[in-house]
């Protein structure tokens, strides 16, 4: 139950700031984007903010347990893999086109209109797609 | 308009931050949008389900909640053209998923641990953007 409740609440912090933010906006993030149009900087104070208590965060972990149970996630590992580039370059093009990521599409859902509702239904098919891709990748990477 | 919006920028960038901490210190799992709902939507998150399930629902719910309850909802901007909606997302749901991450994962939560691979992502998927603006909008006009 208190796993429930914690990631309602995280969920709701995520979604209220993200409204707020303005980082539901397409036109804002497109905007940071578009660096040689009209440039909008509001991006880096959104994730400047968010920066700030997520490092507290991971600094109280240290010699600690998760309040809910369980564990923390183990340290990343460091090798930057293609999957990391490729997948980031997909989601960078796709992100520009429309100015929208997971987050703000899911934060939007209720007062973006069909746009956002399209939008959000092409990304849920893309998400159940990619570990299609992602093998392909894998036996592609294997017989080169 | 802009002194304001770097103000909202900040705060709102901060309730961002507190609910990544609380879905760490609290769950002890990554905040990261992408690989919550698409751990829902491929299976390989069908252990912990119930906690996705919340934590999506406190995503769209609660800026619902806000929009109701003032009357008013901010604007979006969202394009109207639907092949550029099916294709951005699309990108956007095959990309995440490949490279294990997005904004909020990669980016919030990967940039704060100083995690080399968050760094990088974050640092390809920027440009990735930044080059779609460039050609599709200052080269070609076309979003």
């Amino acid at each position: 139950m208190l796993r429930i409740l914690s990631a309602l609440c995280a969920g709701g912090l995520f979604g209220t700031g993200l409204m707020l933010s303005g980082m539901t906006d397409t036109a804002k993030v497109q905007g940071w984007l578009d660096i040689f149009g009209n440039w909008d900087p509001t991006l880096a104070f959104v994730m400047g903010g968010a920066l700030i208590p997520m490092a507290v965060a991971w600094r109280l972990t240290a010699g600690r347990r998760p309040a809910a149970g369980g564990s923390f996630p183990a340290a990343p590992h460091q090798e930057l893999d293609r999957r990391l580039v490729l997948g980031s370059v997909l989601f960078g093009a796709g992100w520009g086109l429309a100015g929208l990521c997971p987050g703000p599409a899911m934060a939007s859902l209720s007062y973006n209109g069909w746009q956002g509702l399209l939008f959000f239904t092409a990304m849920a098919c893309g998400m159940m797609a990619a570990p299609w891709f992602s093998r392909h990748l894998d036996r592609a990477a294997a017989n080169a | 308009m802009m002194e304001v919006d770097w103000i909202w920028g900040l705060g709102g960038g901060l309730l961002i931050g507190l609910g990544g901490a609380v879905f760490l210190l609290g769950n002890g799992r990554i905040m990261g949008a992408s690989g919550i709902l698409g751990g829902l939507l491929d299976g390989s998150g069908r252990s912990n389900a119930a906690e996705r399930i919340a934590f999506i629902g406190g995503v769209v719910l609660v800026p619902l909640l806000i929009a109701f309850s003032t009357g008013h909802a901010p604007d979006t901007h969202v394009t109207n053209n639907a092949a550029v909606l099916i294709g951005a997302g699309l990108l956007v749901g095959i990309g995440t998923r490949i490279a294990n991450g997005c904004t909020s994962g990669h980016g919030v939560c990967g940039i704060s641990r100083l995690s080399l691979r968050g760094i990088a992502a974050t640092g390809v998927f920027m440009l990735a953007g930044i080059l779609t603006l460039a050609v599709l909008r200052q080269l070609m006009g076309v979003i």
